[in-house]
């Protein structure tokens, strides 16, 4: 596996240029998920029609899900002339034939590069009486897939969120992050334990986990629906999770329509969870109920209980900074050792962050890249191994070629199922992430262990 | 099975008057008592319809250019595109004799990953040091360079960059000018990738490939490693396949695919281009053969040994024919009780949904829809539309190559098969040599052809038809499923295969017969539901 890959590690800069495998893609996916989580609307990639059959097979591969949305099918003439009239087109067909409350319009690389206006196109299209088009733009040559994401709540909020004269509702505003359907619900299922009442937006739950059901909907019946983000300016306040994916919707909102944004982390581990509950705590002044108090409990119990099938062991992390960044500090709960940490998104926060963590507990020689690929850390990796991977699924090439297990958590995950439905985020998020390092790394000491090693407790 | 007629206007009753028009053209019921009917097939799609539809680039990176497993193939553009089209096609490879694992480079993707200053300023630099850093850390053989939609917008020049390289480095360096919105679909990308493979790699080869019978196979991608299934059995009967176009195919072996005798052609859609030019400039014949299904492998096997006309290996033919056959039909007999009556739609690609319809019949399953999404009318009506197929804008951005007969390599045909041009003329006339029939004459009367699909359509077709299987891509299988009718990914074959030949009947047989059956289709409706419906039984 990967016998293409030099055997010894290449030497410093010899590959500086471009992505071997990368840990990242482009940002109109992350905006097509993003406007998923809205009921009733259909994603609209304007560009070629190659970037939305790819971003929604990407999309269905990692849900095993639909993922509905049009594009503009650009040809030559519109890459040269312009996509304004297919995006008029487009609008007005979409409409017509299968009558979305909102079309939520992205650009593609291709659109970008031509300068189509966006807003001033869909002012001119025809837009039938109480539906919506919005847009952002997302040039895919510039962040990654995240940046998408945010940058589609951005342009719900700019669109949709308002705010009445009146003083702010004892509501919370939770904008979840690029992440999985079953976090979406989880962290919904917190705010709503603390007796805090909640919009959430994106909200994909029964969108891209949708359930079987006696009759087929185009539009599933999850997703925020578009009063309540309207009415998400009235909110007293947001929790905006994950830095990259949430933090500047939040703070577009805050300056529009003076609702508070708390940027926080994507709650997964004990220390993230902890810190999304105090914050709630402190903005709505309630108590934390006995019921999450046990569901902690029960994590620190179990980390407690079994720490030595894990401690020490070295780990290798990639993914998106605001699943990799907790999950760190996750790894550094569990007595771990985060050895190579690596996101394919660009942002100098994600080493300065890793870095003060790693320092925090007195955990040295690891190596941290953002805009890094898997070529590099497979090079890490020849030059000094590790006991565990955790990221997506591409690394299972790696997994395979140095033989080390791999626990699949991030996006996507495509050669495993259910994964969307289950919880990575919360005390039983934590709870399922311990169960999944822990298993695999027993796993693999069964399977390697000579018969008189070979042992039924654990 | 009898089919009613499907009214169009009822069935397109929300599209605006003006797409109406248009798809009109692209929808055809089977009538027998007429003959052909013409559909409009590679014309631009409607903008924001819902197509199953891809770009060009996917078509000429992912489908041809991606699975030759010895070259390095670099996306040159923003991360996207090379990103979709990693390890996402099941184009399987492994090493052999020509090509060890170390010059596999098939879980690799590699992408010049343009940021905004590219854009600006041009990425021509950023492509060449990529080029050099990637032939010093891996020392590829050949590497093929695809552009992606920004790049002809910002005026790289790809030509200029891979000539310098090649001269840098003494490698083969090709370049795809196949930008995602050239053509209307993948096959342009297709058309490209053809172009480039036949002016610069076919016929580059020197090392003399030896056999009595030698065949490249073209049109196959070895998804699920059909192609592998392909290569046991014709090398049970005694013919030596030099290289497949391009499944599991190494450029080691395309350079050499100028040698052989006849060239077979499996997807027609992706490769007829090769297929022609090679006969034009070799003189090489070439078979479209169908390998999905029992009695089209049958079929194919006896065509090409026909095509040679030898006594022994007709005897061989029908010897693996009679043993192979024996091998499977108890299986396939046990599945087709599952199977037989059922209806299927099947929506994929260019050839598939012909191919398909074959295995189906062996299991006594007839298809009343079936789709393409980048097909041309040729592959609908047949080959001898061609001449009239009218060129329009998009297609006429797609450069033709001028092929001339190769003053050294050129060799008549008939020469090309061992036998007189008396013999070579009869087989012409047979109609088997160098033709495709289309879809249309094994479509089932009252049975609908589709071009380009919409999800509207797609949806109103199964109300019509409620057909029991559909075979479909990753975007429409679980829409299909949400609608309670099981589905098959026929790209995929959802990890399953090999499908061809004999035992990828059964293979295939197997796996519909589960998708059919599966239990959880009876428990979609609730207990408490089922006692409201079935009066509290
Ligand atoms: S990188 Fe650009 S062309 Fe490629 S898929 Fe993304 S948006 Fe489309
Ligand atoms: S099956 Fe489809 S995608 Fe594959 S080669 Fe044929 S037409 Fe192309």
């Amino acid at each position: 596996m990967l016998d293409c890959t030099p055997k010894e590690p290449v030497p410093e800069g010899s590959h500086t240029i471009g992505k071997i495998n990368p840990v990242k893609t482009c940002q109109p996916i992350g905006a097509m998920y993003a406007a998923l989580g809205i009921h009733r609307c259909l994603p609209h990639s304007h560009g070629s029609q190659g970037c939305c059959s790819y971003h929604r097979m990407a999309l269905s591969r990692h849900f095993h899900d639909p993922a509905m949305a049009s594009t503009s099918s650009f040809t030559e003439g519109a890459s040269v002339f312009g996509g304004a009239a297919n995006l008029k087109t487009s609008i007005k067909n979409v409409f017509q034939i299968y009558d979305p409350d909102i079309i939520a319009v992205h650009t593609t690389c291709l659109s970008e590069t031509i300068g189509d206006d966006i807003p001033a196109i869909i002012k001119q299209s025809e837009i039938p009486e109480g539906k919506y088009v919005i847009h952002c733009n997302t040039p895919s040559y510039d962040g990654s897939h995240v940046t998408g994401f945010s940058n589609m709540c951005k342009g719900i909020v700019n669109y949709l969120a308002e705010a009445d004269d009146a003083p702010k509702k004892e509501q919370v505003n939770i904008f979840p992050g690029y992440v999985n359907p079953g976090d979406m619900r989880e962290i919904q299922r917190i705010v709503t334990e603390m007796g805090i009442k909640s919009i959430m937006y994106p909200d994909t739950t029964n969108v891209m986990d949708s359930p079987m059901m006696k009759k087929y909907e185009m539009y599933p019946m999850g997703g925020a629906k578009i009063e309540d983000i309207k009415d998400s300016g009235n909110s007293k306040m947001t929790i905006a999770l994950g830095a990259w994916s949430s933090a500047e919707a939040a703070a577009i909102l805050q300056s529009k329509c003076k609702v508070q944004g708390v940027p926080l982390k994507i709650p997964i581990g004990v220390k993230a969870t902890d810190e999304m509950i105090m914050a709630l705590k402190d903005g709505f002044d309630v108590e934390v109920p006995l019921s999450l108090e046990i569901e902690r409990g029960q994590v620190i119990d179990t980390l407690l209980d079994i720490h030595f099938q894990y401690e020490g062991k070295k780990v290798a992390v990639y993914g998106d900074p605001d699943i990799v960044i907790p999950l760190t500090e996750l790894l550094i709960t569990m007595g771990m050792i985060p050895k190579y940490i690596i996101t394919g998104t660009n942002g100098k926060k994600f080493e300065q962050t890793i870095n003060s963590m790693l320092e925090e507990a007195g955990i040295e020689g690891s190596k941290i890249k953002a805009e890094g690929d898997l070529f590099d850390l497979h090079q890490w990796i020849k030059e000094e191994s590790v006991d565990l991977l955790i990221g997506n699924s591409h690394g299972k090439y790696i997994a395979r070629a140095e033989d080390i297990p791999l626990v699949r958590v991030g996006f996507p995950v495509y050669d495993r199922a259910v994964h969307p439905l289950m919880p990575i985020t919360g005390y039983r998020g934590c709870l399922r992430l311990i169960e999944m390092i822990s298993n695999t790394l027993l796993d693999r000491r069964d399977h390697d262990a000579l018969d008189q090693d070979y042992e039924l407790i654990l | 099975m009898t089919l009613s007629k499907v009214d169009m206007d009822e069935l397109m009753a929300p599209f605006p008057d003006k797409v109406v028009r248009n798809r009109k053209k692209h929808i055809v019921q089977k009538d027998c008592t007429e003959s052909c009917q013409q559909i409009e097939a590679n014309t631009r799609t409607v903008p924001g319809i819902i197509t199953q539809r891809g770009c060009c680039y996917a078509g000429c990176k992912g489908v041809v250019v991606g699975p030759i497993k010895d070259m390095v193939t670099i996306t040159h553009g923003p991360i996207g595109c090379a990103y979709y089209s990693w390890g996402t096609r099941r184009n399987k490879i492994r090493a052999d004799d020509n090509t060890p694992a170390e010059d596999l480079y098939g879980a690799m993707c590699f992408s010049t990953d343009m940021q905004e200053s590219d854009i600006v300023f041009g990425g021509e630099k950023k492509l060449a040091k990529m080029i050099d850093e990637i032939v010093g850390i891996f020392h590829p053989r050949a590497i093929n360079i695809c552009a992606t939609c920004p790049i002809g917008l910002i005026g790289d020049d790809l030509g200029a960059v891979s000539k310098a390289a090649e001269e840098r480095h003494g490698i083969q360096v090709l370049h795809y000018d196949c930008e995602g919105y050239k053509g209307v679909s993948q096959s342009a990308g297709h058309h490209i990738a053809n172009n480039q493979i036949m002016e610069h790699i076919i016929g580059k080869g020197t090392d003399k490939v030896d056999g009595k019978y030698l065949v490249n196979f073209l049109g196959e991608y070895n998804i699920g490693g059909d192609a592998w299934e392909i290569e046991k059995l014709l090398e049970q009967i005694g013919y030596k396949i030099v290289s497949t176009l391009t499944g599991d195919s190494a450029y080691v072996n395309i350079r050499n695919m100028h040698q052989v005798h006849l060239n077979l052609v499996q997807c027609h859609r992706s490769i007829n281009y090769i297929a022609d030019m090679m006969e034009t400039k070799y003189g090489t014949p070439w078979l479209k053969v169908n390998f999905i299904g029992i009695e089209a492998t049958i079929e194919s096997l006896r065509d090409i040994a026909q095509c040679f006309g030898d006594k022994d290996l007709i005897k061989r033919t029908e010897f693996v024919i009679e043993k192979e056959l024996a091998a499977v039909t108890p299986e396939i007999e046990r599945y087709k009780k599952i199977c037989n009556g059922k209806s299927a739609f099947a929506f994929v690609g260019g050839s598939r949904s012909h191919h398909y319809q074959y295995l189906l019949r062996d299991l006594g399953m007839d298809v009343t829809v079936a789709g393409y999404e980048f097909a041309h009318r040729d592959d609908y009506e047949g080959r001898e539309v061609i001449p009239t197929i009218k060129s329009d804008a998009d297609s006429r951005n797609i450069p033709e190559l001028h092929i001339e007969a190769d003053q050294e390599m050129y060799e008549e045909p008939h020469i090309h098969l061992k036998m007189s041009k008396e013999k070579y003329d009869e087989l012409v006339a047979s109609g088997k040599l160098g033709n495709y029939e289309g879809m249309y004459p094994d479509m089932v009367d009252g049975g609908i052809m589709i071009d380009d699909a919409n999800h509207y359509e797609t949806e109103e077709l199964i109300e019509i038809f409620k057909p029991d299987l559909i075979f479909t891509g990753i975007k429409d299988k679980y829409i299909s499923h949400k609608m309670g009718v099981p589905s098959k990914q026929m790209h995929s074959y959802d990890y399953s295969g090999p499908y061809t030949c004999f035992r990828g009947a059964v293979t295939f047989a197997e796996d519909v017969a589960n998708a059919l059956s599966t239990p959880a289709w009876k428990m979609i409706t609730p207990p408490w539901d089922k006692a409201d419906i079935e009066g509290g039984e």
